[in-house]
């Protein structure tokens, strides 16, 4: 078992007021599953994702990744688990815009401390694998939204992590460039990687072998009638 | 930590006047400092040098009344009860453990009575002197010859002239065997000499005292033997000594004197000698230049000060510019310290380039300053290298909280913000 959250409650806590997020999550995913999290916005799907990621910690429950309890580590250790067993891929990319694609690859290697000629290796293998082998010295501003999105998969792969943690991935790309980038997630989850992804498209989600809704705070896993209803809907809305 | 300071070195690059304005107050501060401490650097070279170059570890001890060197005119301005300096007087100071050599010699301020062609002379020193007189104070020949024995011993009216004396009696015609009248007897140009140890004086202090000593327009050497017979009369002499080192002058100065004073048989004389003291002079105008470049070095300190805050103010603009950056490489996995070391680097490397461009700029400041004021300047490495380094500190210093701000920016909130 990769991921497994139980009993996960989450509230913001503000100056003003507690504001509840999550109620009694819980998720199990196993060793290569890859499963998509769909719900309405505000309803506490990054807010999931930042626990799952391990940039946050639940006001409840239990978290366990790779059968290790992390809630009881502390901030240096939940960096190291970030840094060498997750990949992240954010809705709006987050490239540094003066560095290039080789170098936006590299970055994680910088802080996993492996040596130059080692990262530029691996950041070119990692690039080519995502189709951008010559696109490797272009900045993100020279790059299409699709190409920046492969870049940031790279990066996120760069250092082979088991766990593709994804928030919106396609959520700024159009629907060709939607397709193809999940053609590389399936590519990626047929080679192993369990893939955890959000998204509010149900045609994207559609890719995922495995869905969850997620509605107020509330994880349902959807069954095959929700599927067959959707996809009679012609895959539009919820 | 390279990777830290390839990117430093991007960032800068790519805020090019940002960061020029940034390190402007780092610059200007060290700058001025840099400018300082050379001035006081060359004032101190050129006194260091004029003591140990001029000198050639002599000292002279010489007739003095009320703090001033006493000068003789004429046969009424001889002080009583001087000797003249015996050959035992000689060997006791000669046997003092500090000194090298000694040589006694007459002098006198030319007012009157000094012709060349017919035209009256004055401002100009006359030496009476014995053989080792050249030698011991480093005079080399220029042309001509040095004093032979047998001028001494024959009485001869022959007279050596030194350099200045030259330039300013015969205007670069050939001084040998010209003759200068001195009280009606007539002498023979047969030398010029010069200091061989020659030093340009450029402080004002300095060279008043060398003018002083030396005499404004030059100074006519004849043998010592020769002297009675012009000016009529056994006169006070003054000595010079030569010291064993640079460190014995002071010491070797006033040992002489007190022996020279106690030959002094008129005890209520107010002419006695005493030792010029190189060493204290050097030392007063060393103290003297240091201690007022001590109060502008404050100042440019306070520049410096405000160039830091400057540099912070920066930082923490830079910090909330680059949110998305930060928030991102944590949550990819990068340590709190790394993010820390990162943006210090970043302070650290833009003020040491402040630094370095200060230093640039100081030397060519103090440059300047010798070209218009004729100040000398030296550069002082030692100080610059503190400089660069203190340039980083204040980097360090002034970068560190923006640079926890940074590490301790939530990686959450960073990336939400669009
Ligand atoms: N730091 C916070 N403090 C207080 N409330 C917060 C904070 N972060 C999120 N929330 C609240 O938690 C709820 C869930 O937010 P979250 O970002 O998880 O939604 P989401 O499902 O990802 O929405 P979207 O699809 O628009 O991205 C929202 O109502 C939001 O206002
Ligand atoms: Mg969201």
């Amino acid at each position: 078992m990769v991921l497994k959250l139980d009993h996960i409650d989450k509230d913001y806590i503000t100056p003003k007021l507690i504001v509840p997020v999550l109620h009694d999550v819980t998720l199990h995913v196993e060793e290569g599953e890859y499963v998509a999290i769909m719900g309405p916005s505000g309803s506490g799907k990054s807010t999931l994702m930042n626990i799952i990621g391990c940039l946050d910690r639940p006001t409840k429950g239990t978290y366990e990744l790779n059968g290790e309890n992390v809630l009881n580590k502390n901030d240096r250790d939940m960096a190291a688990i970030r840094l060498n067993n997750l990949g992240f891929v954010f809705q709006n990319f987050q490239l540094l815009s003066r560095q290039s694609a080789l170098d936006n690859v590299a970055l994680p290697l910088v802080y996993a401390g492996v040596r130059k000629r080692e990262r530029i290796k691996r950041a070119k293998a990692a690039l080519t694998r995502v189709g951008l082998q010559d696109r490797m010295s272009f900045t993100p501003a020279q790059l299409s939204g699709g190409q920046k999105q492969r870049v940031a998969i790279a990066r996120a792969m760069v250092n082979n992590p088991r766990l593709l943690l994804a928030d919106e991935p396609t959520g700024a790309l159009d629907s060709r460039s939607s397709t193809a980038l999940m053609q590389l997630f399936e590519e990626l989850n047929q080679e192993g990687v369990t893939i955890v992804m959000i998204t509010h498209a149900p045609e994207i989600a559609s890719y995922a072998k495995r869905v969850c809704n997620i509605f107020d705070g509330v994880l349902t896993e959807r069954t095959d009638s929700d599927r067959t209803r959707i996809e009679a809907a012609g895959g539009k809305g919820l | 930590m390279i990777e830290n300071i390839r990117l430093a070195f991007q960032g800068i690059w790519s805020h090019k006047m940002r960061s020029f304005l940034t390190m402007l107050g780092i610059i200007i501060g060290i700058a001025s400092i840099i400018a300082i401490v050379s001035t006081i650097q060359g004032t101190n070279n050129a006194l260091k040098e004029q003591l140990v170059g001029s000198g050639n570890n002599t000292v002279n001890v010489s007739l003095t009344q009320g703090g001033e060197d006493y000068q003789i005119y004429d046969s009424s301005s001889i002080p009583s009860g001087i000797p003249v300096i015996s050959e035992d007087t000689r060997q006791r100071i000669l046997a003092l453990d500090n000194v090298e050599k000694v040589t006694s010699y007459n002098i006198r301020f030319v007012s009157e009575g000094v012709y060349y062609r017919d035209q009256s002379l004055s401002e100009f020193n006359i030496y009476g002197i014995d053989m080792d007189y050249f030698d011991t104070v480093s005079y080399s020949l220029k042309t001509g010859r040095e004093f032979l024995q047998e001028d001494f011993d024959e009485y001869r009216r022959v007279i050596i002239v030194d350099q200045t004396a030259s330039d300013n009696l015969f205007q670069g015609a050939n001084p040998l065997g010209r003759t200068v009248e001195i009280n009606n007897q007539p002498f023979t140009v047969v030398g010029v000499v010069y200091k061989s140890s020659t030093y340009e004086p450029n402080i004002e202090n300095v060279d008043d005292y060398l003018t002083n000593a030396s005499g404004s327009n030059g100074i006519f050497f004849m043998p010592k033997k020769t002297w009675p017979i012009v000016f009529q009369y056994d006169e006070p002499e003054n000595v010079v000594v030569k010291a064993t080192s640079t460190e014995e002058m002071t010491k070797a100065g006033q040992k002489t004197a007190t022996i020279l004073n106690e030959t002094i048989t008129n005890k209520n004389s107010s002419v006695t000698y005493s030792a010029e003291d190189l060493l204290g002079i050097v030392k007063k105008q060393q103290d003297l230049a240091n201690a007022s470049n001590m109060q502008l070095i404050w100042i440019a300190g306070i520049s410096l000060l405000v160039g830091g805050i400057g540099v912070m103010n920066i930082m923490l603009v830079s910090v909330t510019e680059r949110t998305n950056e930060i928030g991102l490489k944590k949550a990819i996995g990068a340590r709190k310290s790394a993010i820390l070391w990162q943006f210090l680097t970043e302070a650290a490397v833009l003020t040491s380039l402040g630094g370095i461009l200060g230093v640039g700029s100081g030397i060519a400041m103090s440059q300047v300053i010798h070209r218009f004021t004729g100040i000398l300047v030296g550069i002082n490495w030692p100080a610059a290298i503190i400089a660069v380094l203190f340039s980083m500190g204040i980097g360090i210093v002034f970068g560190l909280l923006p640079s926890m701000q940074a590490s301790n920016l939530d990686p959450i909130e960073a990336l939400r913000r669009e």
